[in-house]
């Protein structure tokens, strides 16, 4: 196996949250090498807080252990911290169509500048038209939003 | 005073901060005032909890005695915990609880802000991280300072009685010691004394905004940097530590 089949390997592990996002696309991988044809894997966490680590870097290890490696390591790393920016395209489609709003990217949005909330496209009927319930959704990564036209409540991946 | 035991001491400090406070947030777990912001509350606990572990991790590093997270967070007992005292205060009235929040939020947030520029590489770290959370929380004390203030004549009155009653356990966040002063020299942590008047407009200009008076400047409480608590703190302790006593070494 080359590191190419590897980083396609652990893009097989998902995140145990959002089971359509890989760890891959959630940024959360930061580095995969073969050392001696051994993996060595540095993951970081979303949050610092963020429970889902361990059963992260449980799935990783169950991956790997199915491809055959018995001899494996997994750091973590806080440096650099990580950010929504990371979360690949093809990532904030697959969170669109499970219904979560992927973070907005660099924005003209005036609200932020006034320290409003920011304008977020409602994942289901793609209106502009909703507003921030709570910054604070089912899980630290996430805000709980509302869309006025279609009235649903939907899950903002919030920026940090 | 040797560095490495002022730097134990610091990250202490800093740990036991987002411990304790993140434990008490964690009382309100399916009491919050709606679901939204038992959600919310829930989040802010778990975050501190999560700098704490960092922390706790950290200091047991520099320590060099083999402790990891779990024996400093579960087995000390009263007078090794060095958190403000701020922290310990219990969860009150939802408007006790989000004074205490926003005027620690606001202190937080001044002191990691300062801590990312570190030149301990670690303390630098988690700073880092820990900031993009501690900006959530200070975004969410501030707003709810807002409402209750400038909200109706019931919450204005309960949440500027919590102002008050609160005031005198804020003069012990900036109190410094040896350590401190050892930290500061080797650009590991802020001077405090720099902190505060930013600290004081920060807070009077939110204060202000929410239609609420800003409490004088009367005694203050300290005593939490040599580890003296209020009475609240043993309660704390009791149920913190209860399985690590009752079941010691255990794991999940
Ligand atoms: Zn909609």
């Amino acid at each position: 196996m080359n590191e190419k089949e590897l980083w396609n390997l652990l893009d097989e592990v998902m995140d145990p949250e959002i089971p359509v996002l890989s760890l891959v696309d959630l940024g959360v991988v930061r580095e995969a090498k073969l050392a001696n044809g051994n993996p060595e894997i540095t993951i970081t966490p979303t949050y610092s807080g963020c429970p889902a680590m361990k059963v992260m870097e449980e799935d990783i290890e169950a991956v790997l252990q199915g491809a055959g490696f018995d001899e494996y390591r997994i750091k973590t790393v806080l440096s650099p911290a990580w950010t929504t920016d990371w979360i690949t395209e093809k990532g904030r489609k697959a969170l669109q169509e499970y219904g979560i709003a992927p973070p907005e990217q660099a924005t003209s949005d005036k609200n932020v500048l006034l320290g409003h909330p920011k304008e977020v496209t409602c994942p289901h009927c793609k209106s502009r038209q909703t507003k921030m319930l709570s910054q604070f959704g089912s899980t630290p990564c996430k805000a709980l939003y509302q869309c006025n036209d279609c009235k649903e409540p939907f899950d903002y991946f919030k920026c940090i | 005073m040797e560095q490495k035991q002022a730097l134990f001491n610091y990250l202490l400090r800093l740990g036991d901060n987002a411990a304790i406070l993140g434990h008490r947030l964690s009382e309100w777990c399916g009491h919050g005032p709606e679901l939204e912001e038992d959600i919310a509350i829930i989040n802010t606990a778990l975050d501190l909890l999560g700098h704490a572990r960092s922390l706790y991790t950290y200091a047991g590093e520099v320590e060099g005695k083999g402790r990891d997270e779990d024996d400093i967070a579960y087995l000390r007992i009263e007078r090794e915990y060095r958190n403000a005292l701020i922290c310990e205060l219990p969860n009150g009235h939802y408007g006790d609880t989000i004074a205490r929040q926003f005027l620690f939020d606001q202190f937080n947030y001044l002191l990691f802000s300062e801590l990312v520029n570190s030149t301990d590489e670690t303390v630098a770290a988690i700073a880092a991280k820990a900031i993009k959370e501690i900006r959530y929380h200070l975004r969410r004390s501030t707003e709810w300072t807002l409402r209750l203030g400038d909200g109706t004549e019931e919450s204005h009155n309960r949440v500027q009685q919590s102002f008050h009653d609160v005031w005198m356990y804020t003069g012990d966040l900036f109190v410094q010691d040896e350590s401190d002063k050892a930290v500061i020299e080797a650009g590991i942590g802020p001077d405090l004394t720099l902190l505060y008047p930013v600290w004081q407009d920060k807070v009077k200009e939110v204060l202000k905004e929410a239609t609420l008076e800003m409490p004088e400047n009367g005694w203050m409480q300290s005593g939490s940097k040599q580890g003296r608590h209020t009475e609240h703190f043993g309660y704390i302790l009791s149920e913190l530590q209860y399985m690590q006593r009752a079941y010691p070494g255990c794991e999940w």
